[in-house]
């Protein structure tokens, strides 16, 4: 039992990541009035990348070629380490290891996006690593919040123990969430910080340290940054709207926690699709106030939680 | 056996190793390589024994106090309590300066012919001792002696390379800022002997009831001054990002990883130990010290394309965050809290031992990467990991540690800190609390901004094309360097892995220090050789980490390069440049890298940009010749600090000069009025 | 917004539909070497495009934009437009290859990993077009790198163009099977 718990664990998030990612795709083709690709979309491009050969710069070193592989073990492990079915006790899930985990992945992103001299690619990494720095004081003080609020910073133990109980929690749970949303859309590169699906080089910053790679490695790019996304989209559903979390085995409690998961995951969605077909870009020297307003929410959230 | 070992007899052992060593060297001037062997063998031998020594201590768990009197006056001895922190201090000095003398070994010959080595041994070795002597003296005077000496062998070995002007201005700077804070050392504890009639560490302690709190607080902040400057808190840092860099490389390693720590260790003995019972805003203080040097600290190294002074600057940002966990635990014993204040001295004591680690790795990498390329700006490197792998890879594991990325020692140490910060924000409240909330942020933040300036350092030096010719003709470095750096990254993912049975270790250090003998442990290592924090507060594992992420890399290697389409064939080309051929100007700059982050900071880090343009006819100024620009961050402590400070110094120095006019009638008149007035005190 | 949002909801796709009668209608012009079959098999679920402007009068372009709009929607086919030719399966070259640009599609041309299709779009890209044996052009994109498949027009709608792509693909389909 414990084997097939962890393998759901393992496997969970790099399976059903791209989904996430042709769902975003296929609610702004309908926002934009278009038919667009199919939710399924994603798979095939990874499928297609897999097989096909390689083009290397002649200037890049054994960081470029490990890279990848670095990045997405990082997202599999995080994927690991997150509550998903949280009646189950993982030695994993603590608040600073996820983030700083996924801070090493950041890092040997922001080195390959260096290592080729690729013009966009230094500049991508620059950028990169400025809201990356920038976005952890509200990181870890969004899940520092739910961690007091529950006593724990382990994440399966906030998110099995009961957050509604309080009901003065809910106002800090609140600004908490409102936080995170935005250190959500920072860090897996969404708008108002990044735009994924633009063209011009000058205004990427994730998709700017990626422009070299190809093949297996970009395959393993893409899917990491997939991943990341719903490893984002999990913490927030189940640490901060932890409706219909189950605390027994049974199939019929799974089925129903399922259901209501994957109809939040589509809800999550839904807002960033939203988002990203109203409103445009920031200017990137408006990003840092953005990334200090979330880091304020979650002092006042600290605050109101303790009080 | 180890009962033996643990004696005062091997303590002396060690040090008369390292004096061998020094007069050895000088013995043997004439003759550089014998010089550079005996003094870096001896300063080996010297440093295995004192980490053996440690050990033993450690294992047997007693504390050694000797003391000789050999001088007839009653308040002057030569104490020395080597209690366990002292030997946890002595382990640290040892390990390091082990791995830099080894490191030393290949480095000091590209000194050969240019300056003496015999001299270079001789202060190293002393430099040495010292610092061990610092760390176990139990007497004022004695301790004073120690520092005195410390700090006179660093300023030698920081002006070494002699011809260089811009090394002796750099030295002056640390030899006055470094006396100031003697200065204030000194003060502090002659007040002290005024109200307990001793200078013995062990009779302060004793009699500190009999000094009242108001001198006890003008103690508190003359030691913070003096230790302080020292250990380069922000604002009295000045003097570091001069000096490190201007030292050769395996010293730069021991003062940055050790010497400035001994200025914590005093905080740590004297705060904890000797000083107790202590108010609550002592705490406070060092907490808001810790928060602005850290942040400060690393906004400073992220503006900086010097490598070596980069390195410094980041130095003062682990030295505040090492003050944060002190600052937690003076504060969490105060309120009455033990447990906690346990916890903050283990994470104070890790990072302590953790930047030790990575500083000096870092520093013995950027002397290799200098030695070859001849400057230390960073604008010209590029491309060193083709030319030099192994630094690199040294360097990369170095960048990785100090970015507390798991799982090596930085996160592990920076964990527990946060954890006791964390704490702090759980239960206190008030205004402490809001220090508490501050000190995280602070800590959160700087973790991000040192992972920054890591990528931009790593990339600027090692990654992409050069961006000048030097570093074609870049070769790696010899084997004694790669021994030295390779065990120093090797130790630092050992203590990361094994750091639950660290914190175990640490623990008993922390026990041994008076306060803490019956205090329960908030932090506990039981299962999977993690750490606990509290009853179910927090976890981590670091062996279940390291073991994850290495098992999930090797089945992702396996499956995407063995399983799916094994016949991949990879072609090598160009750059691509949207069409265009590439040349190395077109490579991101160091301070280009770190441009949005300054433009972030502006108000903090004032930038200003210069630009000098040339013309190819300077009449009609229509075509450019060359163009440059600098991008200049203001020094605001010399600004607004140090030189209006030095300003009225000598403006009331001038003043006083009007007194001694060289009259002798005026001269006499002075006698005659201090005869009046001693009369009139007397009577 | 919210009205915005009702509009978007209320409108139905007017997204034109592929209807078979119309595709064999048209001639593809299959100029260039063939391709191994497990290309074909491959693009058929995912195809990245990455356009090259080598100097052309934009006519093309314009067409070519006009493809990623709710008319005729490329994306629904699977079909991608990116930003690097590393990312990129097809490379499709507009313009008469002006001598400045020669060098930057060949480099274009290298960077993009095997396998790889070139598409030549517009009369221009043919044989130089309107500007055929002018002093400032090359003569074609085949006369600077190897060219599999060309579409005719100048410019070519983007029905046809459409079209053109659909048919390659199941050119490509066909010669496998």
């Amino acid at each position: 039992m414990t084997i097939l718990l962890w393998t759901i664990q393992l496997l969970f998030v790099p399976t059903v990541s791209p989904l996430c990612f042709g769902v975003i795709k296929k609610i702004k083709a309908h926002m934009q009035n278009r038919i667009g690709a199919s939710i399924f979309q994603p798979y095939q491009d990874i499928w297609k990348l897999l097989h096909k050969d390689e083009v290397i710069s002649k200037d890049a070193s054994w960081i470029f070629r490990y890279a990848p592989v670095i990045v997405f073990s990082v997202t599999v492990a995080v994927g690991a380490s997150i509550p998903i079915l949280s009646f189950f006790h993982n030695p994993f899930g603590d608040v600073l290891v996820i983030v700083y985990m996924l801070s090493l992945g950041t890092f040997f992103l922001a080195l390959a996006g260096m290592d080729t001299g690729n013009v966009f690619g230094d500049l991508g990494s620059s950028r990169e690593m400025t809201i990356a720095a920038l976005a952890e004081g509200g990181f870890i003080f969004s899940l520092l919040t739910v961690g007091i609020i529950s006593n724990s910073t382990n994440l399966f133990a906030i998110a099995s123990g009961d957050i509604f109980a309080h009901s003065q929690s809910i106002v800090s749970l609140l600004l908490a969430f409102g936080g995170f949303f935005i250190v959500l859309l920072a860090e897996t590169s969404r708008f108002p910080f990044d735009n994924p699906a633009t063209h011009l080089e000058l205004t990427m910053i994730h998709e700017a340290m990626i422009l070299e790679y190809s093949g297996k490695k970009l395959a393993l790019m893409e899917w990491a940054a997939s991943n990341k996304l719903l490893i984002f989209i999990t913490l927030a559903i189940n640490l901060f709207l932890p409706f219909g979390i189950v605390q027994s085995a049974s199939l019929l409690a799974l089925g129903v926690h399922s259901a209501i998961f994957f109809a939040q995951v589509f809800v999550f969605c839904l807002v960033i699709a939203v988002l990203e077909s109203t409103m445009a870009k920031f200017r990137f020297f408006r990003l840092p106030d953005l990334l200090v307003v979330s880091f304020i929410l979650n002092v006042i959230a600290i605050i109101l939680s303790i009080h | 056996m180890l009962e033996l070992i643990a004696s005062p007899i091997n303590f002396f052992l060690v040090l008369s190793l390292f004096m061998l060593g020094a007069i050895g060297s000088l013995w043997y001037r004439k003759n550089d390589s014998i010089a550079n062997y005996w003094s870096n063998f001896f300063a080996i031998a010297g440093s295995v024994w004192g980490i053996i020594f440690a050990i033993a201590l450690f294992v047997v768990g007693r504390d050694l106090s000797f003391s000789f009197h050999l001088f007839p006056v009653s308040f002057f001895s030569l104490a020395f309590n080597i209690d366990l922190l002292a030997g946890f201090f002595i382990f640290t000095i040892s390990l390091i300066t082990l791995f830099c003398s080894l490191y030393g070994l290949g480095y000091v010959k590209h000194f050969y012919k240019k300056y003496n080595i015999g001299s270079l041994g001789f202060f190293y070795n002393l430099f040495i001792a010292s610092l061990l002597l610092v760390v176990t003296a139990a007497d004022g005077i004695f301790f004073i002696i120690a520092w005195e000496i410390m700090s006179i062998s660093s300023f030698l070995l920081v002006i070494y390379e002699h011809r260089n002007t811009k090394t002796i201005q750099a030295g002056f700077l640390y030899l006055v800022m470094t006396f100031v804070g003697t200065t204030f050392i000194t003060l502090a504890f002659l007040l002290l002997y005024k109200y307990t009639g001793s200078f013995n560490f062990g009779l302060l302690k004793s009699h500190i009831a009999s000094v009242p709190l108001f001198i006890k607080n003008i103690v508190f902040i003359l030691f913070v001054i003096g230790f302080g400057a020292k250990s380069g808190i922000i604002p009295l840092h000045i003097w570091l990002p001069e000096a490190h860099p201007a030292a050769p490389s395996h010293v730069s390693g021991v003062m940055s990883g050790v010497m400035i720590k001994t200025g914590v260790y005093m905080m740590l003995r004297l705060f904890l130990d000797i000083l107790q019972p202590i108010p609550l805003w002592w705490g406070i203080v060092i907490l808001l010290i810790g928060l602005i040097s850290s942040l400060l600290g690393v906004l400073y190294a992220i503006a900086e394309h010097d490598i070596k002074r980069l390195l410094a600057y980041h130095s003062i940002e682990n030295i505040g965050i090492i003050l944060l966990g002190l600052g937690s635990a003076l504060t969490f014993y105060a309120l009455g809290m033990p447990a906690l204040g346990l916890l903050g001295l283990i994470a104070a004591l890790f990072h302590t031992l953790n930047h030790a680690v990575f500083k000096s790795l870092l520093f013995l990498s950027a002397g290799s990467v200098i030695n070859q390329m001849h400057t230390r700006n960073m604008e010209e490197y590029g491309g060193l990991i083709r030319y030099m792998p192994q630094t690199a890879l040294f360097f990369l594991v170095g960048s990785k540690a100090i970015s507390a990325l798991p799982p090596l020692n930085g996160f592990f140490s920076e964990w527990l800190t946060f954890q006791g910060l964390f704490q702090g924000i759980a239960q206190l409240h008030g205004f402490t609390q809001w220090v508490f909330i501050l000190a995280a942020g602070s800590l959160a933040f700087t973790g991000g901004l040192a992972l920054a300036c890591f990528v931009k350092a790593f990339g600027t030096i090692f990654l992409a094309r050069p961006r000048s010719q030097e570093v074609f003709h870049a070769k790696e470095s010899d084997l004694p360097m790669h021994v030295g750096m390779g065990m120093l990254a090797l130790t630092s993912i050992l203590l990361g892995v094994f750091s639950g049975s660290v914190t175990r270790v640490l623990e008993k250090v922390g026990r041994d220090i008076g306060i803490f003998h019956d205090t329960l442990s908030f932090v506990s290592t039981s299962s999977y050789r993690g750490i606990h924090a509290g009853t179910d507060f927090s976890f981590v594992s670091a062996p279940l980490i390291f073991m994850l992420l290495t098992g999930i890399i090797l089945v992702v290697i396996f499956v995407v390069y063995f399983l799916i389409n094994k016949n991949q064939k990879i072609r090598q080309s160009e750059t691509w440049n949207c069409g265009t051929s590439l040349n190395q100007r077109m490579e991101i700059t160091a301070t280009g890298f770190a441009r949005s982050i300054i433009v972030i900071f502006r108000r903090v880090l004032k930038p200003s940009i210069q630009q000098r343009i040339e013309y190819h006819d300077a009449d009609s100024r229509y075509l450019l010749k060359s163009e440059s620009i600098t991008m200049v961050m203001s020094d605001v402590y010399n600004k607004y600090f140090y030189q209006p400070l030095s300003a009225t110094v000598v403006w009331a120095s001038s003043q006083l000069k009007k007194t001694q006019g060289g009259n002798i009638n005026v001269y006499i008149s002075y006698i005659f009025i201090a005869l009046i007035v001693a009369l009139f005190l007397v009577l | 917004m919210l009205r915005l949002f009702l509009k978007i909801a209320k409108t139905s796709p007017m997204t034109l539909p592929v209807e078979d009668k119309e595709l064999t209608q048209v001639n593809v012009a299959v100029v260039g070497k063939k391709i191994e079959s497990k290309i074909r098999r491959l693009f058929h679920g995912s195809l990245a495009i990455r356009h090259i402007d080598a100097g052309s009068d934009n006519a093309c372009e314009q067409e070519l934009v006009a493809l990623s709009n709710s008319f005729y929607d490329i994306e629904r086919f699977g079909i991608h437009f990116v930003a690097s030719p590393r990312h990129a399966d097809m490379l499709l070259v507009t313009g008469p290859v002006t001598r400045n640009m020669a060098e930057a599609v060949k480099q274009a041309y290298e960077a993009t990993p095997d396998p790889k299709i070139v598409v030549a779009v517009g009369d221009d890209a043919l044989d130089g077009g309107i500007f055929k044996d002018s002093y400032a052009v090359v003569g074609g994109v085949s006369a600077v790198i190897p060219v599999h498949y060309h579409i005719p027009g100048d410019p070519p709608t983007p029905k046809i163009i459409l079209y053109h792509l659909l048919k390659i693909l199941e050119d490509m389909d066909n010669k496998v099977s």
